[in-house]
């Protein structure tokens, strides 16, 4: 089976569950059974090109250009651990399905093993470190779904958190780590990186890179200081616990410590850092799970620990050492995965996994004792149990490896790890299962279904088989050996034995097991008892509190800048700017200018003098905001005006329209808003944004002015549409050629952007005239009396004409817009202000109830022939918006032009119309709430005005 | 010509800046308003300023000015309506329902926050 596949089924597979769930929770978990043996078998079929020596590659380029590809590939290593993977993920299903109760939403957990499942394999067979991340982060996310699979439960939520914050974290760390190393290799391929080992070593980004990786490597593996995650995971369900745990996905960091070992491994960094934390890890491990009373705390901390025993194989760096870390890895998957599913078990029928309330289990669950019995014993190393062989051939390493300079600190201290452990193992099988039974179980136990057993039974057979005959493993080991350390290392002669002579090695185990049975027999209690009085840093309290600084500065940071007050964050963001700026301004180099300074005319003198005393009249009288309504206008009036002097009609054009329709719009809204602005803000205010605003001008101008004085300094690409706007557009307006036809796309994008604010405008009001604001607008007292003739006659007829000169002129400028300044927009604003005039002159209602066609679908009639326009390109075997155009007589007019641009443009005129008659006609709606009554005529006068000048008296 | 087309972009970023670090909606949205003719005319000017050069061939023409940012700008000047308008119903809406119509309101999560002194909770 192709790698792809076997990589891709547990992800296909994860939609499967969720339906499955529909058909009975029996369907649901064979389903997934049946995606995870499928795989598995899948994985199977490589063993034998595997066995030969050889390396099973898919490939596929993904994104190239910065070397990531999805490369897959399985050597001993990576079908150890997929197999691993997969084969327990089989067990973990069929004992989910016993596991889990009526309650739980089957379906979802499926899903998200499966998610994880794949994630997990992705990172065994990926060939490609950045591929390799991906499923890393994707192992992390997976895994927080399933610690927190258990939503009501306080526990699983902060436990979920606190396991993605730390794995997240090092995954982060390792994003860095990796691309240092790519950098360093040269490329991402993992089957290229590790044949650099001496170019990697010899960099000086290796130790960063080190540290990074295994920074990424520590956290997941929970690794001293950063074991506290694991413990509280174990709020998650006892098959997520025996799965991620134990078996898999705390392996995923020693995983990628073993697969990188050829490049990283033999540097005094990389044996001090690895195998101090691994030993640390090991020995607090083992001491902290003696005293732990739940069950799964118990072996979550023995998990801790003998991941830390393998981290330290790895670090020692010797094959012999790398080769003890792979048989451990197997033993370790097998017996404690069996230990976890146990104390499911004894969790699920007694309904307690608190020590204290157990014991005397035995003879109530005798199979559940035997099995647990047997994994608790090759736990504590004892002969004839695969635990004890890899053990074994972890205390001969340590017994000749200096550590610190020196030759017993590192015997001593595995022994005494190994003496703990023996002591917590024999703690699970003497406080649970042996002793006198109690009458106070929370549930009276018995043996579970086969089901429920079964899997973890399976998982013993290996224990015991492997303890017998070691020699069965050792082909598989070797195997697996013979990848991890690659070419760094000569493959040692050395072979699993359960006898190897009188060995230091047998005395340390020796010491381990019957000082283990001593300790618990005759110091369990005092020792208990002082243990639980003791203070120790609790490691929760330290991550919260790290959090909890976390979040304080984060938000004490985010709440200066960003405290909800619009003008502070348009300060900051003008002093940003202004900083920015004056920065590069100040280091940059600018070319000697271009043009030499010319004296303004008259003329150009006059309009700068008009438009600069607009803007200070405008800062002077803002607060009565008509005025500063017309002054704005009569700023946009001088802008359009230097526009139309400096050679751009269209923009002239342009911005006369939009001003009107603009100043019309603020009118609108001015009719509900206050008319006067209020003082509020000090003199120190006001003088600190003026002190702002002007220093920004100032860099503005600046910026403006060294521009203007130079030429282009590549010259400018507008050469081109000059060009080939008649050429290619078939238009002498280049501008518009540019609009409709060069930058097509862009515009097309620009009248969906401008009907979206449309409908953004009509949407609002909608919301506003259904919601509390409706009868607040109905009690509504203008501001200012009413004017008795609302529709005076002289503004109805003078409209009444204009419209068709208005529509005419609209028109025109439509057509010629191709050719002379014009085009789909500005005709749009045009004919849009003459409708609009209709408005004014007899009022919303009036006019409303004679318009026939929604402004919603005249939008979406614009932007749907802009598209057909540009579809229709398809059909000439053009791209999207190709425009094409020919010339056409038909007597007796002239010869005349007709482009496809030309239909775009229509588009666009539809769409600026609809766009702008919406925003306009959605204010208006607001003020017809105002005022029900509905004229019927094109112009009336109101009766129930006093034109005494006295009344009415204003309310505000 | 420069100077003064250069110094006039300056005013009315001053002017547009000022009414924004106002208090009230209105002044903001004039000064939105002011800040896009600012940065329309300054992208325009990007093109350059050419007297009596407009960008539509002709046999005649001496030259051209450049017509890039002149597309550019024109469509920028109608989004910018389309923008101001957004904005004005935004803020209509506000005052309507509450009868205020400053810019400066502290979200209500923020202000629970900050009455409390402490963080809220979490689980």
């Amino acid at each position: 089976m192709s790698l792809f596949l076997i990589v891709a089924l547990p992800f296909i597979g994860a939609l499967l569950p969720g339906l499955m769930i529909q058909a009975g929770r029996q369907a649901c978990a064979a389903t997934t059974f049946f995606v995870t043996f499928a795989a598995f078998v899948g994985l199977l079929t490589h063993i034998p090109a595997v066995l030969d020596g050889g390396v099973v590659t898919a490939q596929a380029a993904w994104l190239p250009a910065i070397g990531l590809n999805a490369n897959f590939f399985v050597d001993g290593l990576g079908l150890f651990f997929a197999g691993l993977i997969l084969g327990i993920g089989l067990l973990i299903i069929a004992y989910a399905r016993f596991y889990l109760s009526r309650e739980d939403n089957m379906g979802e957990f499926y899903s998200y093993l499966l998610l994880f499942q794949g994630a997990m394999v992705g990172i065994v067979l990926c060939d490609n470190i950045l591929m390799l991340l991906v499923f890393w982060e994707l192992t992390s996310l997976s895994s927080f779904l399933l610690i927190g699979y258990w939503k009501h439960l306080p526990e699983g939520r902060q436990g979920a958190r606190m396991a993605l914050a730390v794995t997240g974290m090092g995954g982060l760390a390792m994003i860095g780590g990796m691309i240092l190393l790519g950098q360093i290799a040269g490329s991402y391929d993992l089957t290229v990186i590790l044949e650099h080992r001496d170019a990697i070593q010899a960099s000086p980004y290796y130790l960063p890179a080190l540290g990074l990786i295994l920074l990424g490597c520590f956290t997941k593996s929970a690794q001293f200081p950063f074991h506290f995650w694991l413990p509280h995971a174990m709020a998650a369900p006892t098959p997520v616990s025996a799965y991620l745990h134990s078996a898999t996905m705390v392996k995923a960091g020693i995983f990628l410590m073993a697969r990188l070992w050829p490049v990283l491994s033999g540097t005094d960094a990389w044996f001090y850092t690895v195998t101090t934390a691994g030993l640390v890890t090991m020995v607090l491990g083992a001491v902290i799970a003696l005293f732990k009373n739940d069950l799964k705390a118990l072996l979550a901390f023995s998990t801790v620990s003998h991941l830390g025993l393998i981290t330290m194989l790895l670090g020692i760096g010797t094959p012999y050492a790398a080769m003890a870390a792979v048989f451990h890895i197997l033993n370790h998957a097998t017996f404690k995965a069996a230990l976890f599913m146990s104390a499911g078990i004894i969790d699920h029928e007694a309904h307690t996994r608190d020590i204290p309330r157990l014991g005397g289990l035995r003879k109530l669950m005798p199979v559940t004792f035997v099995i647990a019995a047997i994994a608790s014993l090759s736990m504590a190393g004892i002969p004839f149990l695969n635990g004890f062989l890899s053990k074994e051939m972890m205390l001969e390493e340590a017994s000749h490896t200096t550590f610190w300079g020196s030759a017993w600190l590192m015997p001593v201290l595995v022994t005494l790890g190994s003496l703990f452990s023996a002591a917590y193992s024999f703690r699970y099988i003497s406080h649970v299962f042996l002793g006198p039974q109690r009458d106070d179980y929370p549930s009276q136990p018995h043996d579970p279904g086969f089901g429920m057993w079964a899997p973890s039974a399976v998982l013993v057979i290996p224990v015991v088989l492997i303890g017998v005959a070691p020699f069965l493993a050792e082909p598989l080991v070797r195997l697996v050996t013979q990848a991890v350390i690659g070419s760094a290392a000569e493959m040692p002669d050395a072979h699993l034995k359960i006898w190897h002579g009188l060995t230091p090695a047998l005395f340390m185990s020796a010491i381990a097991v019957i000082g283990g049975f001593v300790l618990l027999q005759a110091f369990y209690r005092p020792l208990a008892a002082w243990w639980a009085k003791a203070s120790r840093p609790e490691a929760k309290t330290i991550f919260d509190a790290f959090i909890a600084a976390a979040v304080a500065g984060a938000r004490g940071l985010t709440e200066r800048l960003h405290d909800g007050a619009l003008t502070r964050y348009a300060a900051i963001f003008a002093v940003t700017v202004v900083a920015l700026a004056s920065h590069a301004w100040f280091t940059g180099t600018m070319t000697a200018p271009t043009a030499p300074f010319a004296l303004p005319g008259p003329i150009q003198l006059v309009g700068w003098l008009v438009l600069v005393s607009a803007c200070g009249f405008l800062v002077y009288h803002h607060r009565r905001r008509l005025i500063a309504l017309v002054i704005m206008g009569v700023i946009g009036l001088i802008v359009s005006v230097g526009f139309s002097y400096l050679s751009a009609p269209d923009l002239a054009l342009t911005q006369l329209s939009v001003e009107v329709v603009t100043i019309i719009l603020l009118l609108l809204a001015l009719n509900f808003l206050p008319n006067e602005t209020p003082v509020e803000s000090g003199l120190g205010r006001r003088v600190r944004d003026g002190v702002i605003a002007i220093t920004a001008g100032l860099f503005t101008a600046m910026l403006t002015y060294s521009i203007l004085i130079r030429d282009f300094p590549n010259g400018s690409i507008s050469d081109f549409h000059l060009a080939n706007s008649y050429k290619g557009g078939g238009g002498t307006n280049v501008v518009n050629v540019i609009l409709v036809d060069f930058r097509g796309f862009d515009t097309f994008g620009e009248i969906i952007v401008l009907g979206i604010a449309a409908l953004i405008i009509y949407a609002i009001t909608e919301a506003l005239l259904s919601g509390p604001v409706r009868a607040r607008l109905a009690k509504r007292q203008p501001d200012a009396p009413v004017a008795g003739d609302a529709h005076p006659m002289m503004m109805v007829v003078v409209t009444r004409v204009m419209m068709p000169v208005v529509l005419m002129v609209g028109i025109y400028i439509f057509l010629r817009g191709h050719n002379e300044p014009g085009g789909g927009f500005i005709a749009g604003l045009v004919v849009a202000i003459a409708v609009v005039m209709q408005y004014m002159a007899s009022g919303f209602a009036w006019a409303d109830a004679r318009q026939r066609y929604p402004y919603h679908t005249i939008i979406g009639a614009g932007v749907l022939v802009a598209g057909l326009t540009g579809i229709g390109a398809w059909f000439a075997g053009a791209p999207f918006l190709t425009s094409s155009f020919g010339y056409f007589r038909i007597p007796p007019m002239e010869e005349f032009e007709l482009a496809t641009a030309m239909g775009f443009d229509l588009g666009v005129f539809l769409a600026v119309v609809g766009a702008v008659m919406l925003s306009l006609e959605s204010f208006s709606r607001l003020a017809r709430r105002s005022d029900e009554r509905a004229s019927e005529h094109p112009m009336d006068i109101d009766p129930s005005r006093e034109d005494d000048e006295t009344a009415p008296a204003k309310e505000h | 010509m420069e100077l003064l087309l250069a110094s006039a972009i300056g005013v009315m970023t001053a002017t547009g800046l000022y009414l924004v670090f106002r208090l009230r909606t209105f002044p903001v949205i004039i000064g939105t308003s002011l800040l896009s003719y600012a940065v329309n005319v300054f992208l325009f000017a990007s093109g350059r300023l050419v007297v009596n050069r407009p960008p539509v061939l002709s046999d005649d023409a001496a030259g051209y000015t450049d017509p890039l940012p002149q597309a550019l700008v024109l469509t920028a000047i109608v989004i910018s309506f389309g923008m101001t308008a957004v904005v004005v119903i935004i803020a209509l809406s506000a005052y309507l329902s509450s009868d205020d119509d400053h810019v400066d309101d502290v979200p209500e999560g923020l202000a629970a926050a900050k009455r409390e002194g402490e963080p809220e909770v979490r689980t």
